[in-house]
């Protein structure tokens, strides 16, 4: 029972995507003053205007819900997760929403500086923002800086380890990479769309030049060291999760890492797999023959219920992440040699590739919380103590249903206007005269 | 320390109604006031700036209560399921709403989003003075202090209570009335020529219906009330009422004689008036019992650690010094009076 909440952070998480890439695309325009990245920004404003609406509004509910649905489990660790979630309310939200405010409505009214640090400070908010979510999520993975009180409730005892928990630096570094990947992919993908179309090409080449350096250099950290580290993690505290994540279901030396193999629960075992012999120990422990603790080693009840779906989870995403590593190395090779936008073959798949980044993302969270299971607050909570009690199923399902009629009209209207503003594209060069007073504002910054 | 958190708490709420107020209050009367496209442009770019930052104060809020009164949370949040998902819902609907009006110029969006602009922006000031009212009436608490509220059951205000019953919807209605004549001085104060006007004409007449309201209010409040909030030792509670006449009187001068901000910021002293009023008569209840008294939600037994509400004062104080600095920022960019955009 992966909680709702999650469905938001996958919504909310287009804030984090879009933030950085508007930032880079300003600074670009500031130091360089050249008008074309000016033009760049603004058009993926007006696009990411439309994704900060979504995962403004669809950001709301998460600092409510784990009262509403998790009441038990929002009783029990309030006294230290309060700290991470009021904090993201007074450090993030205030930063993020004040400066959209000024970054959407104040290109006329504010000098380029001062919308520059408007952009500054909606990228800072939305980042500080995924800083305080993550590390509530990495309490709940990873219990650090508590002592329990005579009537069960968890209190705070330390607030440096709180906010230190190393599980919440890697989870934090991962997150906001694949978010970076998300954004610098989309931004790729669109540029060999008007490449390939033919319209817009000047700003096209521009989106898939930003977008495939970024792209590649995000693709690399997202594998080492962040989800390297990330793994490790895992392998440390969670180790039921890990051979339920690679469905290991036998403790092995010479643990194989399967690429592709459907798990088969009943008999426990891999079917049809393609494997490499000894990766999975190298990998885990830096030796070939390690031993690598399998499902039998550990009681049923402490693990996950859904083995295969964690299991292709964890598999789509580190298989996309290999995908895009692959994808960007041979693009940027292209673009070095200055084939790339002669190679109609890679612009299609820079492409037709836009949607697996989201897919890639989606599926770490499910790979996180699901791997999480049974377990609410690893060790310490059960997810079937935590829900609440006293909301009956019948009234969260109805909400439920509420959210899921809202998000799908959402994700709609938010593809039709996306839609939109790409097929007009963004504005086109402007004329020489216009250009020199641009240089003469841009001198006298 | 738990005092301290509770008038925290306290101020960050009336902060709160104080700021999303006024767009929400925008959103009440602009079908009323502005009667074309452009004078409906007016008022988006009057609120457009600040309504996600105003907004961001309930978040805020809801965070410091979580820290500071993890039961009280827990309890509230959870027993008042249906309205605050509903709540959640008008918040989004809110939100599209006002940022996704301009990115559609056909006629017929337009219309469909200033529908639910309006429509999201009456239902929550609804909500919100019915959520006042249900804290002041309490709620059936069990021994494990939690409780789960219906919608509506019999509409009165004792024993088996729901959401709605005659007093909440009374409070809901305190609010609607009170909300549409802050965001009407609101637009006084930021717009122009005959969009001005007629805010200023509507005002008025709002004055008329809030007056007799609210003092019905105070008299229903004081009868509905469970016994556990007794006010009557509370002699700074009696600041409160003459607070809210003298805003209220005020108002009604500064809106005859063109004195805008004073208009406004009158209507912003009547806010802390009530809800201040609230907060010091409900002290040191947070959710009180209806049936059981010592079944209630009070600061000392909602809350948190010593240790973690000694080391939110460390941070606390900084965060809030940046928001401030933040408001003060996006405010005084957009200082002045909205000029129509032809």
């Amino acid at each position: 029972m992966p909680s709702r909440s999650r469905i938001t952070t996958c919504f909310r998480s287009s804030r984090w995507d879009s933030a950085p890439i508007i930032l880079l695309l300003k600074t670009l325009a500031i130091r360089t003053g050249d008008e074309k990245y000016s033009r760049a920004a603004r058009f993926w404003a007006k696009i990411f205007g439309i994704n900060f609406a979504v995962g403004v509004v669809t950001g709301i509910p998460m600092e409510f819900q784990f009262g509403t649905n998790w009441s038990h489990f929002a009783r029990f660790a309030g006294g230290v997760i309060g700290q991470t979630l009021a904090m993201e309310g007074t450090f993030a939200f205030f930063l993020e929403s004040s400066f959209l405010g000024l970054f959407l409505y104040g290109e006329k009214r504010l000098s380029r500086t001062a919308h520059w640090f408007a952009a500054l400070g909606v990228f800072l908010g939305s980042w500080l923002s995924g800083f305080f979510i993550v590390a509530t999520d990495a309490w709940m993975q990873h219990p650090v800086a508590y002592t329990q009180s005579a009537d069960g409730t968890f209190q705070l005892n330390s607030f440096s380890a709180l906010l230190l928990n190393p599980w919440a630096w890697w989870q934090y570094a991962h997150t906001m990479c694949g978010a970076v990947v998300t954004g610098a992919f989309v931004m790729a993908a669109l540029g060999a769309f008007y490449v390939l179309t033919k319209k817009h090409d000047e700003q096209g080449r521009l989106f898939v030049r930003i977008g495939l350096v970024t792209a590649l250099f995000a693709s690399l950290v997202q594998l080492f060291p962040t989800g390297d580290g990330q793994g490790r993690l895992v392998l440390q505290h969670q180790p039921a999760t890990l051979a339920a994540m690679e469905a290991l279901f036998k403790t092995d030396r010479y643990a194989p890492m399967v690429i592709i193999g459907q798990p088969n629960t009943d008999e426990k075992r891999l079917d049809n797999t393609l494997q490499i012999p000894g990766a999975l120990s190298f990998l885990t422990y830096r030796r070939w023959s390690a031993e690598v603790k399998g499902l039998d080693q550990f009681r049923p009840e402490d693990v996950t219920d859904s083995i295969a779906l964690l299991y292709y989870s964890y598999h789509i995403m580190v298989g996309l992440g290999t995908i895009f590593i692959a994808i960007t190395i041979v693009s940027t090779l292209l673009l070095w040699r200055r084939k790339l936008f002669e190679a109609r073959w890679m612009l299609w798949v820079l492409m037709l590739s836009f949607p697996f980044p989201y897919i890639a993302n989606t599926a770490g969270w499910m790979t996180a919380e699901i791997g999480r299971q049974p377990w609410l607050i690893y060790g310490l909570m059960r997810t079937a103590q935590g829900y609440s009690h006293q909301v009956s199923a019948g009234n969260a399902m109805f909400t439920l249903l509420g959210f899921m009629g809202m998000y799908t009209v959402l994700g709609i209207l938010f593809l039709f206007l996306v839609m939109r503003e790409v097929a007009h594209g963004p504005e086109p060069a402007i004329t020489h005269v216009e250009k020199i007073r641009f240089e003469y504002a841009a001198a006298g910054r | 320390m738990p005092t301290f958190w509770y008038f925290v708490l306290a101020l960050m709420m009336t902060v709160y109604v104080i700021l999303d107020g006024f767009d929400i209050g925008a959103g009440i009367v602009h079908g009323l006031v502005a009667r074309n496209d452009e004078e409906r442009r007016a008022v988006f770019q009057a609120i457009g700036p600040y309504w996600d930052g105003n907004e961001v104060w309930l978040l805020a809020a809801g965070g410091t209560l979580y820290f500071a009164f993890p039961l009280l949370y827990a309890s509230s949040f959870s027993g008042f399921y249906l309205p605050l998902i509903m709540v959640l819902w008008l918040l989004i609907l809110r939100g599209c709403s006002i940022e996704f009006r301009s990115h559609l110029s056909e006629p017929v969006w337009r219309t469909f989003f200033d529908f639910g602009f309006s429509f999201s922006s009456i239902l929550l000031a609804i909500f919100l003075g019915a959520a006042l009212g249900n804290v002041l009436r309490g709620v059936p608490l069990d021994e494990n202090a939690s409780f789960f509220e219906p919608l509506w059951t019999n509409f009165v205000p004792s024993g088996n209570t729901g959401v709605l019953d005659w007093y909440t919807v009374l409070a809901g209605v305190v609010a609607l009335l009170s909300l549409a004549l802050h965001g009407a001085a609101y637009l006084v104060m930021k717009t122009n020529g005959d969009l001005r006007e007629r805010s200023r004409k509507l005002a008025m007449r709002l004055w008329y219906a809030v007056l007799p309201l609210c003092l019905l209010a105070l008299i229903a409040t004081y009868y509905v009330r469970p016994p556990a909030v007794v006010n009557a030792h509370k002699p700074v509670l009696w600041l409160f009422p003459p607070l809210v006449v003298l805003s209220l009187a005020t108002q009604w001068w500064a809106l005859r004689r063109n004195r805008d901000a004073l208009a406004f910021y009158s209507s912003c002293g009547y806010i802390v008036g009530v809800l201040g009023g609230a907060a010091v008569a409900m002290y040191p209840y947070l959710l009180p019992d209806n049936v059981h008294l010592e079944h209630s939600l009070t600061i000392y037994n909602a809350a948190s650690s010593p240790y973690a509400m000694k080391i939110a004062l460390l941070w606390w104080p900084l965060g809030m010094a940046l928001a401030i600095t933040w408001f003060y920022v996006v405010y005084r960019s957009f200082r002045g009076r909205v000029e129509a955009e032809p």
